[in-house]
């Protein structure tokens, strides 16, 4: 780990500005990414700005639906009786991620901003060209069982690892960021990125600019969500596999759906087709199979990962059928 | 020991100390003048240092120095020892050389006043390698097998029998490399008085052999070298030597006349500390129609260093554990660019068990029989391989009981013939065997005149509850209460015990305590004394006022004697299992567990029952998530952390029914008492692969059982 200086503050704008004025400087939330980063030497930032005293830790009504701030924690959004309430597809996914001692400092914000879990991105003795531009992908002939089937280049094919983000994808969130040019929002679905030519890069986030909190619009699918995630062990794993779906029945047939991936691409993967071809449709095992075969075209695996080909689309069938009640 | 009346089960006598910190680890040891070593490790996995500049780092705040082998002080009983490693490598001289033998091998010591400082000025050594084309991958240099010195090959009767048998099976068997991972990390702390006295605070399962290994290499007199291992957060094996990285962090502390304390990082655990080797298995069996063995054929090749064989037992277990009259073993290593394997937990057995017992069950399928009335109608009354009988096998009772308990006569025996909702049910079992030891160990008791205990002997608690089966033994023979009684442990100056390994403590130093205990009450009877109803009778004050001494002291050596060559010795155990294998995802889950134990009289229920569910769990690890993986183009390893290598975690792991027969051995040992740390583990694996083949009507020969595994065939 490199020598760094630490600088705790209590608004946005001073959060923003001791950023633009220190190009290595980043924010600090729960640290248990970033740490980790820094002790392994992928990322060395000279100043840590700790954003934790900053007000964006609550879970508000709006009128259009919830307001999640960017600090509130992972543990705390998973238990919390609104979001229980009406996005229970984002409670499950968040209790499925880490354990509970990372759950209770890990925020919304960092949830979003963490860096993929690929091994060559960890280890500087290994090429990785998200790590290091123009290195090499060690992943590519090498070990990627964890690894990308759909949006991949020739540069990457990690994963984006969290399982909050396929939720809130899912669930059509917004998410509200402000910058020292003022504040914005962008569809979280367009909030993370494919790798591209430039895998450095995992989101459209601005270098100093924060994110404020998430909003998500209420809906119609708390009655029918699940969140499956097919892991090595039963707690504690990254997804091989998961699935977010959410569904709004009625008499038999589906009126809407919302389904998203993750383990399965350099962003939290949604289902659009997939979601096509569920509505309208009777809400049969049948069904569920089509949509999962619409939720595959275009994969690609890489010798390792094979067998997503597979776990894929069964586990989407897996989650519709739990979501359905038709177990 | 009144071997008709069950044991009590109690609480760990160290529990307290344990969950209020005040049991202090090595690592936690703080001496005045510390200072903190981190080792710098190669990155390329063979080859050599061409330059490695240190110049940054000594100049960062609060480096004391760097030690790479251009400057490091040699180890004097190194460079006495010049001897030809049989694999053709050199030896391992850690910092002796330019050579590099294995990727993270260490190349400089950074040593600051912080361990923060150290961490820093370690990033700023720069190397420069010329790197050599390597191997780590078994399977590709499966040929290039060496014939280790130990564990010669082994024939019996017919070398055919297995495959001109009526019914046949050939099958090959995959272990990936299995790292321990005990929760506490592996170091040392080193600090000089002078030249020659060292004291050292350490992670070992054994302090006098470490204190063993520092004399020599340091060429000191015994009584100058204290090594201190108190608590040891979980061994598994790999604190059953002492390692290079040790020796020379020792070393840095006698050059800079500080001392110097090493904490390992986790990746550094991977490497430098051992590991289950990779190893590859082919297992040919023949049967007769009605279910008899006639034939087996097992041949095992593991990894090792270039620079050190390593063995373990892999193929043992098939030569006695059926009455099979034809039986031919084999065993090789194959020398890698690796760090070298040491034992892991039920070391070869749990990698050779695995096989066999996926075998015997695919052999009991094919001749129409269940499992268990197979097992039965092979059982060995007495051992094939070495023509003795058992000291003690309860096997058939054990089968009997954990079916039972588990309901395995009322399952549907047709593979892919139970569900429950989505999920596909299986049952499964095996057997595990493991050799019942007892070495030497001698025991100090000293009573005091407030009637207490105190016992001594070097020997090592990682994590069984030495301490407590102790006290139990020592209560059992001299009626005091527990409470009155302490066993002290982990101190080389201490009297003499062996290493904690090969599931030996409670039957060696246990005897030791049992005979001190003895010896204890006849020298109290040839001064009046005695214990009656948890007290000592007569007046201990005046015979020690009258004797001028603080306490009664006998210090006893005890060791097995000329009958235990009579016998065989094993402890046994038989784990059932019922696992849910999801078609659809390929998720496996151990849904439940029943145990039994054949080990001779339990000793102390509570810490014996602790002891097989933590084996299971390993077995659970063994069986469904662990495995280390290297990248073999680079030789290094892609998962070497606690978030990528999959240890089971308490959601994998059932309630695990354990079932002791609890009857005494009446050979081994004055207890009664057989060893059960590895029979924990053995053979569990088996039971998960026999229980997905229930399932799912698939065999699957390769560890861990992982979904992509279960989607694939
Ligand atoms: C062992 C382990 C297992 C894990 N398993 C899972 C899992 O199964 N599923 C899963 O989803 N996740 C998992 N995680 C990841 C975990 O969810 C993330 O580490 C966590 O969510 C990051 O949040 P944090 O607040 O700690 O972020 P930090 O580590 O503090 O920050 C991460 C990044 O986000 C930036 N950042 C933080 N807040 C903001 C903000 N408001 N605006 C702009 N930038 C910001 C930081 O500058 C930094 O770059 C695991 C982590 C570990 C260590």
């Amino acid at each position: 780990m490199n020598q760094f200086t630490y600088t705790r503050v209590s608004t946005k704008d001073t959060a923003i500005a001791a950023l633009a004025k220190d190009k290595t400087a980043m924010f600090l939330a729960g640290g248990t990414n970033l740490i980790d980063l820094m002790k392994s030497g992928v990322t060395s930032p000279e100043r840590l700005v700790d954003i934790n005293a900053l007000p964006l830790a609550t879970i508000e009504e709006t009128k259009t639906g919830l307001r999640i701030g960017a600090l509130a924690k992972n543990s705390v959004v998973a238990e919390d009786k609104l979001i229980l309430k009406h996005f229970p597809l984002l409670s499950q996914a968040l209790s499925a991620g880490a354990s509970p001692q990372l759950r209770n400092m890990a925020t919304v914000g960092g949830n979003m901003m963490q860096r993929t879990r690929c091994h060559y991105f960890y280890d500087l003795a290994l090429p990785c060209n998200k790590r290091q531009p123009g290195r090499g992908c060690g992943a590519l002939g090498g070990f990627n069982r964890m690894h990308a089937i759909f949006g991949t280049s020739e540069l990457c094919i990690a994963v984006h690892p969290s399982d909050m983000c396929v939720a809130l994808t899912a669930l059509d969130a917004t998410v509200l960021i402000a910058g020292p040019k003022g504040e914005r929002t962008i569809p979280f679905g367009e909030f993370h990125r494919l790798p591209g030519t430039t895998p450095e890069k995992d989101n459209t986030l601005q270098r100093g600019e924060l994110i404020m909190a998430v909003d998500i619009p209420f809906n119609k699918l708390a009655d029918h969500a699940h969140y499956l995630k097919v892991r090595d062990r039963a707690s504690y794993a990254f997804a091989l596999v998961s699935v977010g779906a959410a569904l709004d029945i009625s008499g038999g047939n589906i009126r809407e759906a919302r389904l998203a991936m993750g383990g399965v691409a350099h962003k939290p993967w949604r289902l659009t087709e997939a979601e096509a071809v569920l509505k309208g449709q009777p809400a049969t095992e049948d069904t569920f199979r089509k949509a999962a075969e619409a939720a595959m075209k275009g994969a690609r695996s890489f010798g390792g990962n094979d067998f997503k080909l597979t776990l894929a689309p069964n586990t989407i069938v897996e989650a519709l059928k739990t979501a359905s009640g038709r177990v | 020991m009144k071997n008709d009346i069950q044991n009590k089960p109690i609480n760990r006598v160290d529990g307290r100390a344990k969950v209020t910190g005040a049991a202090k680890y090595f690592a936690e040891i703080e001496v005045p003048g510390m200072t903190h070593c981190v080792m710098v490790t190669s990155t390329i996995t063979r080859g050599s240092i061409t330059s490695i500049d240190t110049k940054q780092a000594e100049r960062a705040p609060g480096v004391l120095a760097v030690l790479t082998h251009l400057n490091m002080p040699a180890i004097p009983g190194w460079a006495a020892d010049n001897s030809k490693p049989s694999s053709g490598g050199e030896k391992l001289r850690l910092l002796g050389s330019d050579k590099i033998l294995f990727n993270g091998q260490p190349i400089a010591l950074v040593i600051a006043d912080t361990l923060e400082r150290a961490q820093y000025a370690a990033t700023l050594v720069k190397t420069i390698y010329k790197k050599e084309a390597h191997k780590t991958d078994l399977a590709k240099h499966k040929t290039e097998v060496h014939m280790p010195s130990r564990l010669g090959d082994y024939s019996r009767g017919d070398a055919n029998a297995h495959s001109t048998a009526p019914v046949t099976l050939k099958a090959d068997y995959v272990i990936p490399i299995e790292v321990h991972n005990p929760m506490e990390l592996h170091g040392v702390l080193a600090l000089w008085d002078g030249e020659d006295k060292v004291t050292v605070w350490t992670k070992t399962q054994g302090v006098k052999d470490t204190q063993e290994t520092i004399t020599a290499a340091f060429k000191l007199e015994e009584k100058n070298v204290q090594v201190h291992s108190e608590f040891v957060g979980g061994g598994f094996g790999m604190g059953l030597r002492t390692w290079p990285q040790d020796i020379v962090v020792i070393a840095a502390a006698k050059k800079l006349k500080r001392p110097v304390k090493l904490v390992m990082t986790r990746q550094q655990m991977f490497t430098m500390v051992g590991y289950r080797p990779y190893t590859l298995q082919h297992i040919s069996m023949g049967a007769t129609a009605d279910g008899k063995l006639s034939g087996m054929y097992h041949e095992a090749i593991g990894e090792t260093a270039s620079y050190e064989d390593f063995t373990e037992a892999t193929v043992r277990m098939t030569r006695f554990m059926y009455a099979c009259p034809n039986v031919t073993t084999k065993y090789r290593i194959v020398p890698l660019d690796r760090g070298v394997p040491i034992w892991m937990r039920g070391p070869g057995e749990a990698t050779g068990a695995f096989a066999l017992e996926s075998a015997i069950d695919e052999m009991a399928y094919k001749v129409n029989m269940d499992p268990v009335e197979f097992r039965i109608l092979n059982f060995a009354e007495t051992d094939p391989e070495r023509n003795k009988p058992f000291s003690s096998n309860h096997l058939k009772e054990a089968y009997q009981l954990g079916a039972e308990k588990i309901g395995w006569f009322k399952r549907n025996r047709q593979p892919r013939s139970m569900k429950e909702g989505d999920w596909l049910v299986g049952y499964g079992m095996s057997t595990g065997v493991f050799g019942a030891y007892r070495g030497g160990s001698t025991c100090r008791a000293q009573l005091n005149g407030d009637g207490s205990l105190v016992l001594q002997s070097a020997t090592a608690d990682i994590g069984p509850g030495t301490g407590t089966a102790m006290v139990q033994i020592a209560h059992e023979v001299t009626g005091l209460p527990i409470e009155k009684i302490r066993f002290e442990l982990g101190d080389s100056s201490l009297p003499p015990s062996g290493s904690q390994g090969g599931s030996a403590t409670v039957s060696t130093v246990g005897s030791a305590v049992y005979d001190v205990c003895t010896a204890l009450k006849e020298m109290m009877a040839a001064k009046g004394l005695s214990f009656e109803n948890g007290a000592v009778k007569g007046n201990i004050k005046d015979v020690l006022a009258a004797d001028g001494k603080p306490y009664l002291e006998v210090t006893k050596e005890s060791k097995g004697g000329a009958e235990q060559q009579k016998y065989s010795m094993y402890s046994f155990s038989i784990h059932f299992t019922e696992v849910h294998v999801h078609p659809g995802t390929g998720v496996v889950r151990v849904k439940r567990v029943v145990t039994v134990a054949d080990s001779g009289r339990i000793v102390s229920p509570k810490t014996a029952a602790s002891q097989m569910i933590g084996g299971v769990t390993g077995g659970i690890g063994m069986a469904l998530t662990e495995e280390a993986i290297i990248d073999h183009r680079y030789g290094r390893f892609v998962n070497n952390n606690l978030a990528d290598y999959h240890v089971p975690v308490s959601a994998d792991v059932p309630h695990i029914e354990t079932i002791f027969i609890d009857k005494p051995d009446p050979i081994i040992n004055p207890m009664g008492s057989k060893g059960m740390g590895e029979i924990a583990l053995i053979g569990f694996s088996a039971a998960v692969a026999n229980a997905v083949y229930h399932a799912t009507g698939k065999r699957i020969r390769e560890l861990p059982i992982t979904p992509d595994k279960i989607l694939a065939v």
